[in-house]
Protein backbone atom coordinates (compact mmCIF):
# COMPACT_ATOMS: atom_id res chain seq x y z
CA UNK A 1 0.00 0.00 0.00
CA UNK A 2 1.38 3.22 -0.92
CA UNK A 3 1.51 6.37 1.19
CA UNK A 4 1.44 9.66 1.23
CA UNK A 5 5.01 9.86 2.46
CA UNK A 6 6.51 7.52 -0.65
CA UNK A 7 4.85 10.70 -2.37
CA UNK A 8 6.92 12.73 -0.68
CA UNK A 9 9.57 10.53 -1.29
CA UNK A 10 9.40 10.92 -4.69
CA UNK A 11 9.59 14.29 -4.31
CA UNK A 12 12.62 14.32 -2.63
CA UNK A 13 14.70 12.09 -5.46
CA UNK A 14 13.35 14.30 -8.06
CA UNK A 15 14.34 17.67 -6.62
CA UNK A 16 17.73 16.84 -6.76
CA UNK A 17 17.57 16.15 -10.68
CA UNK A 18 16.26 18.03 -13.32
CA UNK A 19 12.77 17.13 -13.42
CA UNK A 20 11.57 16.42 -17.13
CA UNK A 21 8.73 18.68 -18.43
CA UNK A 22 6.11 17.07 -20.68
CA UNK A 23 6.29 19.16 -24.23
CA UNK A 24 10.51 19.13 -24.14
CA UNK A 25 10.71 16.20 -26.80
CA UNK A 26 11.11 16.78 -30.55
CA UNK A 27 8.89 13.52 -31.11
CA UNK A 28 5.03 13.06 -29.99
CA UNK A 29 3.68 9.76 -29.70
CA UNK A 30 -0.64 10.85 -29.55
CA UNK A 31 -3.18 8.06 -28.44
CA UNK A 32 -6.56 8.26 -29.67
CA UNK A 33 -9.00 8.49 -26.54
CA UNK A 34 -12.80 9.23 -27.31
CA UNK A 35 -15.34 6.25 -26.95
CA UNK A 36 -14.24 4.73 -30.03
CA UNK A 37 -10.71 4.55 -29.02
CA UNK A 38 -10.89 3.32 -25.49
CA UNK A 39 -13.74 0.73 -26.30
CA UNK A 40 -11.17 -0.77 -28.66
CA UNK A 41 -8.48 -1.00 -26.11
CA UNK A 42 -6.37 2.66 -25.78
CA UNK A 43 -6.09 2.47 -22.81
CA UNK A 44 -4.22 -0.62 -22.12
CA UNK A 45 -2.06 0.51 -25.42
CA UNK A 46 -1.34 4.18 -23.33
CA UNK A 47 0.05 2.70 -20.65
CA UNK A 48 1.91 0.41 -21.83
CA UNK A 49 3.44 3.33 -24.16
CA UNK A 50 3.66 5.41 -21.36
CA UNK A 51 5.49 2.72 -19.63
CA UNK A 52 7.73 1.70 -22.49
CA UNK A 53 9.12 5.19 -23.32
CA UNK A 54 10.03 5.93 -19.39
CA UNK A 55 11.82 2.12 -19.21
CA UNK A 56 14.01 2.72 -23.07
CA UNK A 57 15.10 6.42 -21.06
CA UNK A 58 13.18 8.34 -23.90
CA UNK A 59 11.18 10.96 -21.79
CA UNK A 60 13.23 13.68 -22.80
CA UNK A 61 12.79 13.10 -26.49
CA UNK A 62 9.37 11.31 -26.34
CA UNK A 63 6.29 13.59 -25.60
CA UNK A 64 2.74 10.74 -25.09
CA UNK A 65 0.02 12.45 -25.26
CA UNK A 66 -3.52 11.86 -25.81
CA UNK A 67 -6.25 12.92 -28.33
CA UNK A 68 -9.74 12.59 -29.02
CA UNK A 69 -11.45 10.74 -32.38
CA UNK A 70 -9.04 11.05 -35.25
CA UNK A 71 -12.05 10.06 -37.13
CA UNK A 72 -11.15 6.51 -38.55
CA UNK A 73 -12.77 4.81 -35.98
CA UNK A 74 -12.35 1.12 -37.47
CA UNK A 75 -8.98 1.22 -37.41
CA UNK A 76 -8.68 2.23 -33.14
CA UNK A 77 -6.62 1.56 -31.20
CA UNK A 78 -4.75 4.36 -32.98
CA UNK A 79 -1.40 6.40 -31.95
CA UNK A 80 -0.11 8.52 -34.22
CA UNK A 81 3.75 9.32 -34.57
CA UNK A 82 4.56 13.28 -34.88
CA UNK A 83 8.36 14.29 -35.69
CA UNK A 84 9.79 17.69 -36.72
CA UNK A 85 10.63 17.84 -40.53
CA UNK A 86 8.56 14.33 -41.07
CA UNK A 87 5.62 13.14 -42.26
CA UNK A 88 3.33 11.69 -39.79
CA UNK A 89 3.00 7.70 -39.14
CA UNK A 90 -0.55 6.49 -38.32
CA UNK A 91 -0.46 3.44 -36.81
CA UNK A 92 -3.74 0.94 -36.40
CA UNK A 93 -5.24 -1.57 -34.76
CA UNK A 94 -2.54 -1.17 -32.01
CA UNK A 95 -1.80 -3.49 -29.05
CA UNK A 96 -0.08 -2.95 -25.50
CA UNK A 97 2.50 -5.51 -27.59
CA UNK A 98 2.59 -4.07 -30.63
CA UNK A 99 3.61 -0.69 -29.48
CA UNK A 100 6.51 -1.66 -27.20
CA UNK A 101 7.91 -2.63 -30.70
CA UNK A 102 6.89 0.90 -32.04
CA UNK A 103 8.70 2.42 -29.07
CA UNK A 104 11.43 0.58 -29.46
CA UNK A 105 11.97 0.71 -33.24
CA UNK A 106 10.83 3.84 -34.18
CA UNK A 107 10.84 6.31 -31.39
CA UNK A 108 14.22 4.69 -30.00
CA UNK A 109 16.21 3.35 -33.51
CA UNK A 110 14.07 6.32 -35.78
CA UNK A 111 12.98 3.34 -37.57
CA UNK A 112 9.19 3.13 -38.93
CA UNK A 113 7.70 -0.28 -38.18
CA UNK A 114 6.00 -0.45 -41.54
CA UNK A 115 3.44 -3.28 -41.06
CA UNK A 116 1.68 -1.13 -38.33
CA UNK A 117 1.00 1.66 -40.25
CA UNK A 118 -2.52 2.15 -41.85
CA UNK A 119 -0.37 2.16 -45.35
CA UNK A 120 0.08 -1.71 -45.08
CA UNK A 121 -3.15 -2.40 -43.29
CA UNK A 122 -5.04 -1.07 -46.07
CA UNK A 123 -3.19 -2.80 -49.28
CA UNK B 1 -17.51 -1.87 -22.75
CA UNK B 2 -15.95 -4.22 -21.13
CA UNK B 3 -15.57 -3.12 -17.80
CA UNK B 4 -17.46 0.35 -15.64
CA UNK B 5 -14.37 1.67 -15.77
CA UNK B 6 -13.79 2.04 -19.75
CA UNK B 7 -17.26 4.32 -19.49
CA UNK B 8 -15.27 6.35 -16.55
CA UNK B 9 -12.90 6.97 -18.11
CA UNK B 10 -14.95 8.04 -21.52
CA UNK B 11 -17.32 10.64 -19.71
CA UNK B 12 -14.62 12.15 -18.01
CA UNK B 13 -13.18 13.14 -21.42
CA UNK B 14 -16.35 14.86 -21.70
CA UNK B 15 -15.64 16.77 -19.01
CA UNK B 16 -11.92 17.50 -19.50
CA UNK B 17 -13.09 18.59 -23.41
CA UNK B 18 -15.40 20.67 -21.45
CA UNK B 19 -12.70 22.63 -20.04
CA UNK B 20 -13.59 21.69 -16.12
CA UNK B 21 -10.64 22.50 -13.74
CA UNK B 22 -12.43 20.03 -10.98
CA UNK B 23 -13.65 16.39 -11.88
CA UNK B 24 -14.85 13.77 -8.91
CA UNK B 25 -15.45 10.57 -9.83
CA UNK B 26 -17.97 8.70 -6.78
CA UNK B 27 -18.27 4.86 -6.45
CA UNK B 28 -20.34 3.85 -4.02
CA UNK B 29 -21.55 0.41 -3.31
CA UNK B 30 -24.03 -0.34 -0.75
CA UNK B 31 -27.16 -2.43 -0.54
CA UNK B 32 -26.63 -4.78 -3.35
CA UNK B 33 -26.49 -1.37 -5.84
CA UNK B 34 -23.58 0.68 -7.13
CA UNK B 35 -23.70 3.94 -7.69
CA UNK B 36 -21.49 6.11 -9.70
CA UNK B 37 -21.35 9.94 -10.01
CA UNK B 38 -19.14 11.76 -12.28
CA UNK B 39 -19.36 15.29 -11.56
CA UNK B 40 -17.22 18.74 -13.34
CA UNK B 41 -17.31 22.24 -12.87
CA UNK B 42 -17.14 22.03 -16.92
CA UNK B 43 -19.12 24.97 -19.38
CA UNK B 44 -22.08 22.08 -18.70
CA UNK B 45 -24.34 22.29 -21.54
CA UNK B 46 -27.38 24.29 -22.93
CA UNK B 47 -30.77 22.18 -22.16
CA UNK B 48 -31.38 21.47 -25.74
CA UNK B 49 -28.20 19.80 -26.05
CA UNK B 50 -28.86 17.81 -22.52
CA UNK B 51 -32.31 16.69 -23.58
CA UNK B 52 -31.09 14.81 -26.65
CA UNK B 53 -27.47 14.00 -25.23
CA UNK B 54 -28.58 10.25 -24.66
CA UNK B 55 -29.09 9.73 -28.27
CA UNK B 56 -26.21 8.24 -29.79
CA UNK B 57 -26.77 10.80 -32.92
CA UNK B 58 -25.96 13.64 -30.65
CA UNK B 59 -22.92 14.09 -30.26
CA UNK B 60 -19.87 17.17 -29.74
CA UNK B 61 -17.33 15.40 -32.12
CA UNK B 62 -16.53 17.37 -35.41
CA UNK B 63 -15.23 13.75 -36.95
CA UNK B 64 -18.01 12.19 -37.27
CA UNK B 65 -22.04 12.54 -36.07
CA UNK B 66 -22.35 9.66 -33.67
CA UNK B 67 -21.85 10.10 -30.21
CA UNK B 68 -21.76 6.85 -27.60
CA UNK B 69 -20.53 7.61 -24.62
CA UNK B 70 -23.21 8.78 -22.83
CA UNK B 71 -26.09 5.82 -24.65
CA UNK B 72 -23.31 3.32 -23.74
CA UNK B 73 -22.67 4.17 -20.01
CA UNK B 74 -27.29 4.43 -20.32
CA UNK B 75 -27.27 1.43 -21.25
CA UNK B 76 -25.02 -0.31 -18.80
CA UNK B 77 -27.10 1.00 -15.99
CA UNK B 78 -30.50 0.06 -17.68
CA UNK B 79 -29.61 -3.63 -18.12
CA UNK B 80 -28.95 -4.29 -14.47
CA UNK B 81 -32.34 -2.63 -14.10
CA UNK B 82 -30.61 0.98 -12.91
CA UNK B 83 -30.98 4.05 -14.36
CA UNK B 84 -28.68 7.07 -15.72
CA UNK B 85 -29.56 10.81 -14.77
CA UNK B 86 -27.45 13.73 -16.26
CA UNK B 87 -27.74 17.19 -14.79
CA UNK B 88 -26.10 20.51 -16.27
CA UNK B 89 -26.12 24.01 -16.65
CA UNK B 90 -24.53 26.77 -17.65
CA UNK B 91 -24.87 29.82 -15.53
CA UNK B 92 -22.81 30.96 -12.88
CA UNK B 93 -22.58 27.52 -11.76
CA UNK B 94 -21.69 25.56 -14.74
CA UNK B 95 -21.00 21.81 -14.50
CA UNK B 96 -22.66 18.32 -15.37
CA UNK B 97 -23.15 15.70 -13.39
CA UNK B 98 -23.91 12.24 -14.45
CA UNK B 99 -25.17 9.61 -12.28
CA UNK B 100 -26.30 6.27 -12.96
CA UNK B 101 -26.85 2.79 -10.64
CA UNK B 102 -26.32 -0.30 -11.38
CA UNK B 103 -27.74 -3.35 -9.57
CA UNK B 104 -24.58 -5.28 -8.72
CA UNK B 105 -25.59 -8.83 -8.83
CA UNK B 106 -27.40 -8.51 -11.54
CA UNK B 107 -26.28 -10.62 -14.56
CA UNK B 108 -25.74 -8.40 -16.96
CA UNK B 109 -23.95 -6.03 -14.53
CA UNK B 110 -20.84 -5.24 -15.73
CA UNK B 111 -17.67 -5.73 -13.51
CA UNK B 112 -16.07 -2.43 -12.47
CA UNK B 113 -12.64 -3.95 -13.89
CA UNK B 114 -9.42 -1.66 -13.84
CA UNK B 115 -10.68 1.73 -12.15
CA UNK B 116 -6.83 2.36 -11.39
CA UNK B 117 -5.86 2.11 -14.92
CA UNK B 118 -8.71 4.78 -15.90
CA UNK B 119 -7.38 7.30 -12.90
CA UNK B 120 -4.05 7.35 -14.13
CA UNK B 121 -4.64 7.39 -17.91
CA UNK B 122 -6.54 10.75 -16.66
CA UNK B 123 -3.77 12.02 -14.88
CA UNK B 124 -1.34 11.24 -17.40
CA UNK B 125 -3.18 13.33 -19.65
CA UNK B 126 -4.52 16.04 -17.94
CA UNK B 127 -1.63 16.73 -14.99
CA UNK B 128 -3.24 19.82 -13.90
CA UNK B 129 -6.58 18.99 -13.45
CA UNK B 130 -7.55 18.78 -10.22
CA UNK B 131 -9.48 15.14 -9.77
CA UNK B 132 -11.29 13.14 -6.84
CA UNK B 133 -11.73 9.92 -6.77
CA UNK B 134 -13.60 7.74 -3.83
CA UNK B 135 -14.63 4.30 -4.15
CA UNK B 136 -16.75 3.22 -1.09
CA UNK B 137 -17.34 -0.47 -1.24
CA UNK B 138 -17.92 -3.39 1.96
CA UNK B 139 -14.52 -3.88 1.45
CA UNK B 140 -13.49 -0.42 2.88
CA UNK B 141 -12.77 3.09 1.44
CA UNK B 142 -10.24 4.75 -1.21
CA UNK B 143 -9.36 8.51 -1.58
CA UNK B 144 -7.28 9.85 -4.27
CA UNK B 145 -6.88 13.92 -4.41
CA UNK B 146 -4.67 14.95 -7.30
CA UNK B 147 -4.91 18.45 -5.40
CA UNK B 148 -3.28 17.17 -2.14
CA UNK B 149 -0.72 15.34 -4.27
CA UNK B 150 0.32 18.17 -5.52
CA UNK B 151 0.71 20.01 -2.41
CA UNK B 152 3.34 17.58 -1.43
CA UNK B 153 4.75 17.27 -4.75
CA UNK B 154 5.59 21.02 -5.03
CA UNK B 155 6.72 21.43 -8.67
CA UNK B 156 6.98 17.63 -9.56
CA UNK B 157 4.62 16.98 -12.39
CA UNK B 158 1.93 14.87 -11.87
CA UNK B 159 2.52 12.37 -14.99
CA UNK B 160 6.26 11.82 -14.42
CA UNK B 161 5.86 8.02 -14.70
CA UNK B 162 7.51 7.30 -10.36
CA UNK B 163 4.17 8.97 -9.24
CA UNK B 164 1.81 7.55 -12.24
CA UNK B 165 3.08 4.31 -10.66
CA UNK B 166 2.63 5.96 -7.22
CA UNK B 167 -0.99 6.53 -8.44
CA UNK B 168 -1.32 2.62 -9.43
CA UNK B 169 -0.39 1.57 -6.44
CA UNK B 170 -2.31 3.77 -3.71
CA UNK B 171 -5.42 2.49 -5.75
CA UNK B 172 -5.05 -1.50 -5.95
CA UNK B 173 -6.19 -2.56 -3.10
CA UNK B 174 -9.21 -1.22 -0.47
CA UNK B 175 -7.96 -1.94 2.71
CA UNK B 176 -6.47 1.12 4.01
CA UNK B 177 -9.23 3.58 4.52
Amino acid sequence: MKTLAELQAIRDRMKDSVVMRSGSGNIRAVVGMATCGIAAGARPVLSALVEEVNNLHLNEKVTVTQTGCIGICRYEPIVEVFEADKEKVTYVNMTAEKVRRVAKEHLRDGKVVEEYTIGAVEK
Amino acid sequence: MKELSLNILDIAMNSVKAGATLVEILIDERNGWRTLTIRDNGCGMSEDFLRAVTDPFTTTRTTRKVGMGLPLLKLAAEQTGGTMQIESSQGEHHGTTVTARFLMDHLDCVPLGDYAGTMVTLIQGSPDIDFVFQYRSASGEINLSTAEMRQILGDVPLNTPEVLAWVAESLASPEES
